[in-house]
């Protein structure tokens, strides 16, 4: 039985015999899958979400006698909570410019900024569910609040831990310098950071306006 | 049951009663457990083990050791299922004619909700990550996955999971409501006890680690694979577990968002799948599915992949239709997500909704008998060796093909009407789940274990094993079969129609058998460790194999290939042996390695301790056992250090050793 | 060979792999990102103007806002997440195609689902019309 010559070209000396061993071994430094790594983590995170809007979109019409959202959002306030994110998404950008150019002060200070607007988020979330709780619509009210709460709650959430992510790694920058293992966290910090921004606009769509068109 | 119970400040809802006194059966299990317990930990004292199993084991990112790390994990677990197998099937087979039975209904309905729960989550699912683990790397020419700490803290949270389920048999109970608990069943108001509780939060923890390890390991066939290695060049093994990494990745925060809700549910009042309120239970169903069916392929799709290996070795030639393989893999894994409905026709979704999920089940049975086919046609004029791992692949065909097509009767709605929820439908998944999944990995582990421990096991226990298994499955399942069509449900306690009796006592007969099958393998293990000197294989490829894993030695030392090979063909190291590859025996470098660490097993701890806290309301266990566990992970992020060299002395000399040894064996035989 | 030498080469590929595009990665410009937020908080503003503002039929309103919400999400995508074919060797673009295929699975699969469970099964439901 004679062996089909299917040779890779890659990989063959002189002679044209094959070679079975690299001259020089194939270098996997610490953290060369972890971009690729934390983009499948993120793809996840995005069913939970896509969960979550399954379920608001099935429950969000069952208001069980209570208030429905014409009684609840107020739209103007949403807006501002959406400029703070949108801030903070683009100040996140300057942010990873900087460190592109190698300047450790000037990264620190839109993170810091960058920071200062997920807590002004933060801040007006919290405000907002305060304020509907007051009116008696809390989450256990009817199925519609239920799935408006864990859904916009979990986006919270995430920017929440987004935010101490955010302290640590400037700690840590602070400690190492922009060195590679602390610009790949960044960089992984920055698609976290993008990628909560992606799921509020689905969120001020689908659970605020769409709620107001109904 | 009386649940009204005072919850103090420091222990929750944990107090005396919580312990399950008043059951025999329990406090003589407890009895055992504690002796046993107890014995091991003396004898690991005794012989001064921490510190090695410590340093070697607990805190070891080498994928081989996390690997068996999960088949023991699986193992141990398989034979705690199995004794609630044993024990469902001696209660009806008994409760006929007035009698009760030995078990009560309130422990009787934990034992069928920890069977499959446990057979699923923390037999099946440890061990064919156990096996991806375990070969990936090798089969790709790899030294390790891509995130070694991860595969460390994935493994340890699978094993905290388990923890809790073991652990609910002596501290309060485990759920009453199925393997899937449905609302409202699952809700407080039916299930106000811990039982929920407990199964929540085991699948929820061992879940981080179940997606996890799926990122890492797509990550690691996508990133590692050698110089040389397309993607049409990857061994079939690891094309599925690609898909089956794949569909974990894609399916199990699907799981985590459900039982998410489910414990806002029962923990805040919230009324996502409560019967008032705009609740609907039935929403549950539906998005529990969507992660359910997937799950299915998750399990059964690496063991298509070992199936695919163990029949091209043992026929002694290429598999026949690789690209079909692949291909059918691939249909599989996106189609998996267009059938879930086929699991509750007979919620009323109407016609239109359960004919296109009735269409689409059937066609996935395309795909699958593809793979039959090339299975056959690779055997066909092949020189087959009838070694156990093939003759467990036999087995599998015959029994699978079967279950197969009693679940293409399941697709067709009207059918399903009548069968729904009968015993037809535990035969006929059983049929698939013990003739494909179990099946496919005591396969495997037969093929896989001289490469693993250097030795072979031995054949003779294995075969009494065998036909054990096969005949005692026939026998347990075919009168299951009977039932279903004679209007038998799933989950009954009691009987009183005496006519179903027979086939009960036969079914029983058949657990004894596959018990002694069981039994069988374990002393087959044994046997093989006392005997291994005579058993040992020095080649490292001792079932003159086609893949890269059989290229190095067995076992493989920690970097697995000395030098990293190259490959010019899929079926690698057949390619190479047939080019007159010789092995290297000189010129190493040192090699980067990945260092071992103690993070993931303190995370997972932590984790074992917040949903401890949790199950028995100890709030403020809860609160701090939480901010531990982010404090440290925290912490663990400022350790920049996470890796070493092996020198090239060090592996030279490892080498030498085993060209010494590959000498005298040869020398030996010669 | 000393500990050294490892470190040494361990940190020129780490220089190297620090900020190259050899993997596909793209970082953006002060100009993109300005771009890419001009145009977000145009593709915000109008759907905020069109509902509170109320000046077209609520059907049509809600159509035009969804299709501003998946623009936003793309322009997102390019100019924020800098999603490019070829990063990763591309396996982030397929990544993220058969997520948003498995997303509309299950959240279309579960709308239509449940609408019909609700539609045969609600006790609410008109009886009469049945049978």
């Amino acid at each position: 039985m004679s062996h089909a010559p299917t040779l890779n070209p890659e990989y063959v000396d002189e002679t044209g015999r094959p070679i079975f061993h690299p001259a020089e071994e194939p270098h996997h430094p610490e953290g060369h899958s972890t971009m690729l790594g934390f983009w499948m983590y993120l793809m996840s995170d995005c069913l939970i979400f896509a969960i979550l809007f399954a379920v608001y979109a099935v429950l969000g019409g069952n208001y069980a006698a209570g208030p429905s959202p014409k009684d609840l959002f107020d739209l103007p306030l949403v807006a501002v909570n959406t400029s703070m994110l949108l801030f903070s998404s683009i100040t996140y950008g300057f942010a990873m410019l900087a460190m592109y150019r190698n300047r450790v002060a000037q990264t620190q200070a839109w993170l810091a900024i960058t920071g200062l607007f997920g807590l002004c988020f933060l801040g007006i979330e919290l405000y907002e569910f305060a304020h509907m709780i007051h009116l008696g619509a809390t989450p256990q009210r009817s199925g519609f609040l239920s799935a408006f709460y864990i859904l916009v709650g979990t986006h919270g959430l995430h920017v929440t831990f987004g935010c101490i992510w955010l302290v640590t790694l400037m700690v840590q920058v602070a400690q190492k310098g922009l060195i590679p293992a602390n610009r790949r966290r960044l960089m992984c910090l920055s698609l976290f950071w993008h990628f909560l921004d992606v799921i509020w606009i689905g969120v001020f769509t689908f659970v605020y306006l769409f709620g107001m068109l109904r | 049951m009386t649940v009204e119970h005072s919850t103090s400040p420091l222990l929750g809802r944990l107090n005396w009663e919580s312990l399950p006194f008043h059951e025999p059966i329990l406090v003589a299990t407890f009895a055992v457990v504690v002796i046993g317990g107890v014995g091991m930990l003396g004898l690991i004292t005794r012989y001064k083990l921490w510190g090695y199993l410590w340093k070697e084991w607990f805190t070891t990112v080498d994928h081989k050791k996390i690997g068996i790390m999960y088949m023991i994990l699986g193992l141990v677990m398989f034979l705690r299922g199995f004794a609630d197998a044993v024990m469902m099937r001696l209660q009806q087979a008994m409760a006929f004619g007035g009698s009760e039975g030995y078990l009560n209904a309130h422990h009787y309905d934990q034992i069928f909700t920890a069977h499959g729960v446990i057979m699923i989550f923390f037999v099946a699912m440890p061990m064919i990550t156990g096996l991806m683990n375990y070969l990936v790397p090798l089969q790709i020419g790899a030294r390790d996955v891509s995130f070694p700490f991860l595969n460390n803290f994935s493994f340890w949270m699978t094993t905290m999971g388990a923890v809790l389920v073991m652990a609910s048999l002596f501290i309060g109970e485990f759920a009453r409501t199925g393997w899937l608990a449905y609302p409202p069943l699952s809700g407080i108001g039916y299930s106000p006890g811990v039982g929920v509780d407990y199964y929540i939060w085991a699948l929820q923890i061992a879940g981080v680690g179940t997606t996890l390890s799926g990122i890492n390991l797509i990550a690691t066939i996508v990133k590692m694979r050698a110089p040389g290695m397309g993607l049409m060049k990857m061994p079939v093994f690891t094309w599925t577990s690609l898909c089956a990494n794949v569909l974990i990745v894609a399916s199990f925060p699907i799981l985590t968002a459900t039982l998410v809700l489910l414990s806002a549910d029962r923990y805040i009042g919230t009324n996502f799948f409560t019967n008032d309120f705009g609740g609907n239970p039935m929403m549950y169903v539906n998005l529990i599915w969507i992660w359910g069916h997937p799950e299915v392929y998750i399990l059964i799709l690496p063991l298509f992949g070992v199936f695919s290996e163990v029949t091209s070795t043992f026929s002694g030639k290429k598999l026949f239709g690789y690209t079909s393989m692949v291909y059918a893999t691939v249909v599989i894994t996106i189609l998996s997500y267009l059938v879930w409905l086929h699991h509750f026709f007979t919620m009323g979704s109407g016609a239109s909704v359960n004919s296109f999920f009735g269409i689409t089940t059937m066609i996935i049975s395309i795909p699958t008998g593809a793979k039959l086919f090339n299975w056959l046609f690779t055997m066909y004029r092949g020189r087959i060796r009838f070694e156990l791992p093939m003759m467990w692949t036999v087995a599998f065909m015959l029994t699978f093909v079967i279950g197969g097509m009693t679940g293409v009767m399941l697709a067709v709605p009207p059918a399903d009407f009548v069968l729904h929820n009968s015993l037809f439908l535990i035969a006929h998944f059983h049929n698939v789940i013990i003739g494909g999944v179990l099946f496919g990995l005591f396969a495997a582990i037969n093929y896989w274990w001289p490469k693993a421990f250097g030795f072979r096991l031995e054949k003779k226990w294995g075969l009494v094993s065998f036909w054990c298994w096969v005949v005692g499955f026939w026998m347990a399942f075919m009168p299951l079969y009977v039932l279903g069509f004679m209007g038998v449900t799933r989950r009954m306690r009691v009987f009183d129609d005496p006519a179903y009796q027979i086939w009960f006592v036969i079914a029983g007969v058949g657990v004894a058998i596959i018990a002694v099958g069981i039994l069988a393998m374990l002393i087959q293990f044994a046997v093989s460790i006392i005997h291994r000197d005579k058993l040992r294989d020095e080649t490292g490829d001792p079932w003159h194999g086609r893949t890269l894993e059989w290229a190095t030695s067995s076992p493989p030392a920690d970097y697995n290939f000395a030098k990293t090979p190259i490959i010019h063909d899929g079926d690698a190291w057949w390619d190479m042996k047939a080019r007159g590859y010789e092995r290297p025996v000189g010129g190493f470098k040192a090699i980067h390695m990945p260092a071992n660490t103690g993070a993931g097993f303190i995370l997972s701890v932590l984790s074992l301790i917040v949903g401890f806290a949790l199950i028995w309301y100890m709030w403020w266990l809860a609160a701090a056992g939480f901010a531990a566990l982010i404090g440290y992970a925290i912490f663990h992020t400022f350790n920049y250090k996470r890796d070493y060299y092996i020198p090239a002395e060090t592996v030279q000399a490892t080498e030498d050793a085993r060209t010494q040894a590959l000498a005298a064996a040869a020398a030996t035989q010669g | 060979m000393s500990a050294e030498a490892h470190n040494e080469h361990a940190v020129t590929h780490d220089d190297h792999h620090g900020d190259d595009h050899a993997d596909g990665h793209d970082h953006g410009t002060y100009r993109s990102y300005l771009i890419g937020f001009a145009l977000s908080v145009v593709l915000t503003a109008i759907p905020f103007w069109l509902v509170m503002a109320g000046v077209l039929a609520p059907q049509l309103t809600g159509l035009i806002i969804t299709g501003f919400a998946v623009v936003q999400i793309v322009v997102h995508m390019i100019f924020f997440l800098h999603m490019n074919h070829r990063s990763e060797g591309g396996w982030n673009m397929l990544a993220l195609i058969f997520t948003l295929v498995i997303v509309v699975i299950a959240v279309a699969g579960s709308v239509w689902v449940m609408y019909h469970l609700n539609t045969n099964m609600m006790p609410t439901h008109n009886m009469q019309g049945m049978g």
